[in-house]
């Protein structure tokens, strides 16, 4: 009875009824603006900690030197001065301690990463838990034992710390990576896909970065893991600040012993902090 | 079959793995091109898995898929979506990239280039509604769930395709942003025409959004399928007319529209210069308790009832009730039904553009054209029948 398409008919936007009314409301409340996103708050309240931080290292930075300085290493006795020599002995085990925190950590990226990956699409995806339970065990293992262990298979040196500690971190990148990749939002991919993103697309371009911030966290424990850990390299050879900590503990000098383990720390809360940073600043906004 | 099918499915068929019985089960349909096609059901009938068979996001076990009366059951599924927007309840906006990125989604990985997307963006932003230069740059946890859905609906038209799949888009929308996009969405696919199918499990959206409806029961088993006033008219079975539910006939009387092809009735009116003895001889001729009174320009201006008339005295301005409700040339008889349950005479004043007086509509208008509707809806099915 009408020659009206059916959209009009529906819409009724030529009926409207003549007593003044608006047929719609003014303003939609959907078009209102929301408040600051809850990202923005989160970021903004890190940066708090991001900043202080480094002042808390450097006051211990500081602090451990006030106290190196007091020492008055040119008089005091062989067993102190010799080991808390700073161009052969510490400076030389530090670059030593990060080379190794620095190649395991590395090494557990490039394995964990693309381990987690690969555990968590369809077709290994059921292999995830016995994976993620055989890495839990060896972090079960006392670190101690572990570096024993490839002594005997890989002989003293570098290479057999780095190989241990990279077993040893594996697992919280690993974990971290299976984590944040699932708990991407199945509608997130189901839309890209839907769109005719390809599988790699769907995982390069949204699923990994936004599976970003919880990698970088598992990343950072892998590296401060890894720092605490070089310090037992020089039980096979591997060198590092470890050395400084077993010669004061073996002269019982609590000096050496003291300014070995604080370097160890302010290494280990830098680096902490460098990845605090990175986690900030890698975060994919709007998340 | 007829040739100019924009979708076509032959006896497609899906058998998840590890389940015995089919989610849909040799289901044959055709969409013709520019037509909305709802796919209404209860939950649990098929519907997403469907709508998902036919841009190959799920594999059909059985049957054939043709798009332009291509054949792409066996084409590179990537490929094929590119053609077809896709929009679902969850909206699935990427969360770290902003509503101008989510949106250039598709024309991106067409390589087009930069400022042909640019364009096309802003272009999709003003055509659902959002101000390009507020919300291009925001990320989607900016939004509210009607803005992530109208982005959501921005981004599947994002390359012009001709092909829309909508999983119950406005489902998780409250009501009044839902009503209010459903308008957009049928205002914008009156320019667009695109061909669409939609699914919902709400019959009075189906009603609303569909040109046809398909009524699905289990395994997607086609129940009905028709326009939304010929479903209205004439459920098929007991399934259908109890997944409309009751007021069909209500909701039927959004489609007929009051216009010029309507042969109003008539109703005694007299003008502000006419005596009250020339409107109580109409009133009496007509046997009507009320007369309407029109102004200079032939405006309805107050309904006279009888008694008024009887007593004597001048007709003015002030005599009787207002006239409260009018609808225009082109309103709904369901407007009309409205305006006639608020009017003091029981009927409903039809006015020209201009506002001066037309007719009006009674009930017992509506009950006809609501008898014709039935019948006609009823010829039409036993003709089906015959022909079969
Ligand atoms: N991936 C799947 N694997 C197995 N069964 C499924 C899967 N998806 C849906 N189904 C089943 O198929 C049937 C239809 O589901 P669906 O198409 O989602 O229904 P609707 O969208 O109409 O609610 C349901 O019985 C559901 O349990
Ligand atoms: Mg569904």
């Amino acid at each position: 009875m009408s020659q009206l398409t059916p959209a009009q008919a529906r819409l009724g936007d030529h009926g409207t009824t003549t007593d003044g009314r608006e047929p719609e409301g003014s303003l939609p409340p959907d078009l209102e603006a929301p408040h600051e996103p809850g990202w923005l708050t989160r970021a903004r309240r890190k940066h708090l900690g991001l900043k202080t931080a480094p002042l808390g290292i450097l006051g211990l930075a500081g602090l451990v030197f006030w106290y190196y300085q007091s020492l008055n290493l040119a008089e005091s006795k062989v067993q102190i001065a010799s080991p808390l020599a700073w161009g052969t002995k510490l400076w030389p085990q530090t670059v030593e301690h990060l080379t190794i925190a620095f190649w395991s950590t590395v090494l557990v990226v490039v394995v964990a990463i693309p381990l987690g990956i690969a555990l968590t699409r369809p077709p290994l995806r059921r292999f995830g838990p016995t994976i993620v339970a055989v890495a839990n065990s060896g972090q079960a293992l006392p670190a101690y034992g572990l570096l024993i262990l490839f002594l005997s298979m890989l002989g003293q040196g570098l290479r057999t710390v780095v190989v241990a500690l990279v077993l040893y971190a594996l697992l919280p990148v690993l974990r971290n990576t299976m984590v944040g990749l699932d708990a991407v939002e199945r509608s997130v991919i189901e839309a890209g896909r839907g769109m005719g993103m390809t599988r790699w697309q769907v995982l390069t371009r949204i699923e990994l970065p936004l599976a970003v911030p919880v990698i970088l966290a598992g990343v950072r424990v892998a590296m401060i893991l890894n720092i605490g850990m070089a310090t037992l390299a020089y039980l096979i050879g591997g060198g590092g600040l470890g050395v400084t900590i077993a010669v004061g503990l073996k002269l019982q000098q609590d000096a050496v012993l003291v300014i070995g383990a604080s370097i160890v720390a302010i290494v280990a809360l830098t680096f902490d902090w460098l990845g605090a940073l990175a986690e900030t600043y890698l975060r994919p906004k709007g998340v | 079959m007829s040739q100019d099918a924009k979708i076509r499915l032959d006896h497609v068929q899906k058998k998840y793995l590890g389940s015995k019985a089919p989610a849909v089960d040799s289901l044959t349909l055709e969409v013709p091109e520019g037509e909305i096609l709802v796919l209404v059901g209860p939950s649990g009938c098929g519907k997403s898995t469907t709508l998902r068979l036919i841009n190959r996001m799920i594999e059909p076990t059985g049957g054939r898929i043709f798009l332009d009366e291509e054949d792409v059951t066996t084409v590179d599924p990537d490929h094929l979506r590119r053609r077809i927007g896709y929009v679902i309840q969850q909206i699935g906006l990427f969360p770290h990239q902003t509503i101008a990125q989510n949106i250039a989604t598709v024309p991106k990985m067409l390589k087009w280039d930069k400022a042909r997307i640019a364009e096309r963006v802003d272009e999709l932003l003003s055509v659902v509604g959002l101000d390009p230069e507020v919300y291009r740059g925001r990320y989607p946890s900016e939004l509210s769930g009607g803005q992530a859905q109208r982005v959501g609906v921005a981004r599947a038209l994002g390359a012009d395709p001709e092909i829309m799949l909508m999983d119950e888009p406005f489902g998780a929308i409250d009501p009044i942003t839902r009503d209010r996009l459903q308008n957009e969405f049928l205002r914008v696919q009156e320019t667009l025409r695109k061909t669409i199918v939609f699914v919902t499990h709400d019959i009075d959206e189906a009603i609303k959004m569909g040109d046809r409806i398909a009524i699905l029961g289990e395994q997607s088993h086609i129940r009905q399928i028709d326009t939304p006033e010929r479903i209205l008219a004439f459920p098929v079975d007991d399934f259908v007319r109890d997944f409309i539910g009751s007021g069909s006939t209500l909701k039927g009387l959004h489609f007929e529209i009051v216009d010029d092809n309507v042969e109003l009735d008539p109703y005694p009116t007299m003008t502000v210069d006419s005596t009250a003895a020339e409107g109580l001889a109409l009133a009496r001729a007509a046997h009507a308790d009320w007369v309407l009174l029109l102004d200079a320009s032939h405006r309805p201006l107050r309904w006279v009832p009888v008694d008024e008339l009887e007593a004597g005295g001048p007709v003015t301005a002030e005599s009787g009730t207002e006239v409260l409700a009018k609808v225009s040339l082109g309103a709904t008889l369901f407007q009309a039904l409205e305006q006639m349950l608020v009017s003091s005479a029981a009927v409903a004043c039809v006015v020209r553009e201009d506002g001066s007086y037309h007719g009006v509509v009674r009930l017992t208008y509506l009950n006809r054209v609501i008898r014709q509707a039935r019948r006609e809806a009823r010829e039409h099915y036993e003709r089906l029948e015959a022909m079969a």
